[in-house]
């Protein structure tokens, strides 16, 4: 039960090894470039780790960098087996080399696109990160003296301005936190005693926002403080003011960029996929006509390529089968051994 | 008495013009790259054009040009050079060479201008940049008015960007009125005394907008109030340092402007001395291709030099044909023209009736 056999002349198997050349090369060039995109994508990553809480999603970067560094290999040997395919002379030195160069290949082609796939699953994942994250600097955003939290004013603000978000959630979030400093806080003021008393775990809340939440395409100066009390200021209506700050919160910001950026990334390595799986059909094929033609008088003549020589399962347990052996290789050795030390005794 | 010069034997001059092909070539790509870099200058401009009173254009406009015009030149020379080789490709180009080698000459004098203009235009960014900021803070509060209502966001975006604040320092913000009317209470006692306290009926207060807080603040941003003390707890307006951005937006983008213009200045004065070093070889080639061609014998050797004569007999030489060139339609000394002299009698010419 032959997988993909095909008939090759003499000539279709120069054009197929011509073919394998220019395509193995761009394969080359694809898993540099998917090396490349995991490079960028960690980067970013690691440019906002400090509103992360964990750092799970490295998964996806790491991963692609890994398949782009073993694509780069595993295309330059294809290049060089195709070279010497039409050689008679050179050929037979790959056999031994190529099934695990095949499991090896078949193995990072599939994690590509596991890669591809993760970028998806982790979504949920990555949400989850930033909500901590974000809570926790919008908790110490005050902490400015405090070791260890001082760079979290910074962070937020220059987040916020970035992204054009403001809070968590919303910017509603920083009506619940105190944002504003005890050192900052003037203690013998009535205002400043009463809002403490109000409160149950007597922090100072104001229903205003940090600079960095101001909306630069506002056409009136921004209003930060007392934001819901609308007779504070003139001519202003809290309700359907909607240029004033930013209303949309920052992990829902972040989430979209990453995930634009992951599939703008997953459309291009799932192409180099592509590229790279016809690179390993089209070297199968090529081996298999070729290995056909070896101790022909005649090289001329046409023959049988072919994918597989058995079914998709048999192939599969052929492959594992070693590997399996290779795991119970001391298991299946001691109860041997100790049978035989039973039977001396 | 030749200025400069070497021997070439046959080979020298294959290998000669070998190597200025690939040169040319090589300057076409250069060229390509101060076509770019204008092109990135110009790009720069127009992002804040909002912010200049005038357009500055003419050093972008400048190495656009010449980038065109060296790839043009270059491209020309590498085809020349390429003749050069074969004797006889070279008669082709014989009567080319010479004014080919005098306008690439001007054309690498302007690429040097190029770049020393690159250098030069800090005073006029600098006076632009000054009247445009001023007009963009007074427009700053005209967000109702057409033509003006992107100039707050505008200003907005550049002082979070560059970390700067008003056109030299943020005291600006005070002696204009950046709040506009149509937010302003003015049945409010506060608002009327201020407004009646200042002789052009503005609303000045010493406050900034929103941009020009510094992030690296410890505490929370004092926008409104800055001068005085009591208004703000645990606060000295003298020794507070990190509340605001303390630099200039002018300051700013000119440093950033000159850093740009730094690097291109630089980059245009190595292409400069590229070209020069290949309208060199292309000289010596020249010369010595006709060099051969006076001797008739394709393979010997030949001189070849930068000018034939000293460089103050060349110019005397080049000075009397510009001199000549004016006297086309005078009398000259040729015994052939027929020049009547004082002394005959009109009536000879007269003929016999």
């Amino acid at each position: 039960m032959v997988v993909g056999k095909m008939k090759l002349t003499s000539q279709k198997r120069v054009k197929l090894v011509q073919g394998l050349g220019l395509l193995s090369w761009l394969a080359t060039l694809g898993g540099a470039i998917t090396f490349t995109l995991g490079c960028f994508l960690k980067t970013e990553l690691r440019r906002r780790g400090e509103v992360m809480d964990n750092t799970d999603i490295h998964c996806v970067p790491n991963t692609l960098m890994i398949v782009g560094l073993a694509s780069m290999g595993i295309n330059y040997f294809a290049g060089r087996i195709c070279q010497d395919a039409l050689d008679a002379g050179r050929f037979p030195r790959w056999k031994t080399f190529l099934k695990p160069f095949y499991g090896c290949s078949i193995f990072f082609t599939t994690l590509m696109l596991i890669a591809v796939i993760l970028s998806y699953i982790m979504k949920g994942s990555l949400e989850s990160s930033l909500k901590i994250g974000l809570k926790n600097g919008i908790r110490f955003y005050k902490d400015t003296d405090t070791p260890g939290r001082c760079f979290q004013k910074q962070t937020i603000e220059r987040l916020q301005m970035e992204f054009q978000c403001c809070g968590n959630n919303d910017y509603k979030d920083w009506f619940e936190v105190q944002w504003i400093s005890n050192r900052y806080l003037d203690f013998s003021s009535k205002e400043v005693k009463d809002r403490i008393k109000s409160n149950v775990d007597a922090r100072y809340l104001v229903d205003g926002v940090p600079f960095s939440c101001c909306n630069p395409r506002s056409p009136r100066p921004c209003i930060q403080y007392k934001i819901t009390n609308n007779t504070a200021h003139y001519n202003y209506d809290h309700q359907t003011e909607e240029l004033n700050i930013f209303i949309g919160g920052c992990r829902e910001a972040l989430v979209n960029y990453y995930m634009g950026l992951m599939n703008t990334i997953g459309g291009v390595v799932l192409s180099v996929f592509l590229i790279q799986s016809s690179v390993l059909a089209s070297l199968r094929l090529l081996q298999t006509s070729m290995e056909a033609v070896a101790g022909q008088e005649n090289l001329e003549i046409e023959t049988e390529g072919y994918l597989l020589e058995k079914g998709v399962k048999e192939t599969f347990m052929e492959y594992l089968d070693p590997v399996l052996k290779l795991m119970l290789l001391n298991q299946v050795t001691s109860p041997e051994a100790t049978g035989t030390i039973n039977a001396d005794s | 008495m030749a200025v400069l010069k070497v021997t070439f034997t046959k080979t020298n001059r294959d290998k000669l013009a070998q190597v200025l092909w690939v040169l040319n070539c090589v300057s076409v790509v250069t060229g390509v790259t101060l076509f770019s870099l204008g092109l990135f200058l110009k790009v720069e401009i127009e992002k804040r054009r909002e912010l200049m009173s005038k357009e500055i254009d003419s050093v972008p406009n400048m190495l656009i040009s010449v980038g065109l015009i060296a790839c043009a030149v270059n491209f020309l020379g590498g085809k020349i050079c390429y003749d050069c080789v074969d004797t006889t490709k070279f008669l082709r180009w014989k009567l080319l060479m010479l004014p080919y080698i005098i306008c690439t000459f001007f054309f690498t004098f302007c690429i040097l201008v190029g770049a020393l203009m690159c250098y030069s235009m800090r005073n006029d960014l600098e006076e632009s940049l000054f009247q445009g900021l001023r007009d963009a803070m007074r427009y700053y509060k005209d967000t109702d008015m057409p033509g003006r209502c992107y100039i707050k966001r505008t200003m907005d975006m550049l002082q979070m960007q560059f970390q700067c604040c008003g056109n030299g320092g943020y005291r600006d913000w005070f002696h204009i009125q950046w709040i506009s009317n149509r937010y302003l209470d003015m049945t409010n006692s506060e608002v009327v005394d201020r407004l009646q306290s200042n002789v052009e009926g503005k609303y000045l207060i010493d406050g900034v907008p929103f941009s020009c807080c510094n992030i690296h603040s410890s505490r929370p941003c004092i926008q409104h109030q800055i001068t005085n003390n009591s208004a703000n707890y645990n606060y000295d307006y003298q020794t507070e340092e990190l509340n605001l951005n303390r630099k200039g937006c002018r300051h700013a983008l000119l440093d950033h402007y000159t850093d740009i213009m730094q690097s291109i200045g630089l980059i245009v004065l190595t292409i400069w001395l590229f070209e020069v070093s290949v309208l060199t070889g292309v000289r010596y080639l020249q010369t010595a291709m006709e060099n051969v061609l006076r001797f008739g014998d394709p393979d010997s050797e030949s001189d070849g030099w930068i000018l034939e004569n000293s460089i103050a007999d060349t110019a005397r030489y080049n000075f009397n044909i510009i001199k000549n060139l004016g006297k086309c339609y005078q009398v000259d000394d040729d015994p052939n023209i027929d020049v009547p002299s004082t002394s005959q009698q009109p009536h000879e010419n007269v003929p016999a009736s």
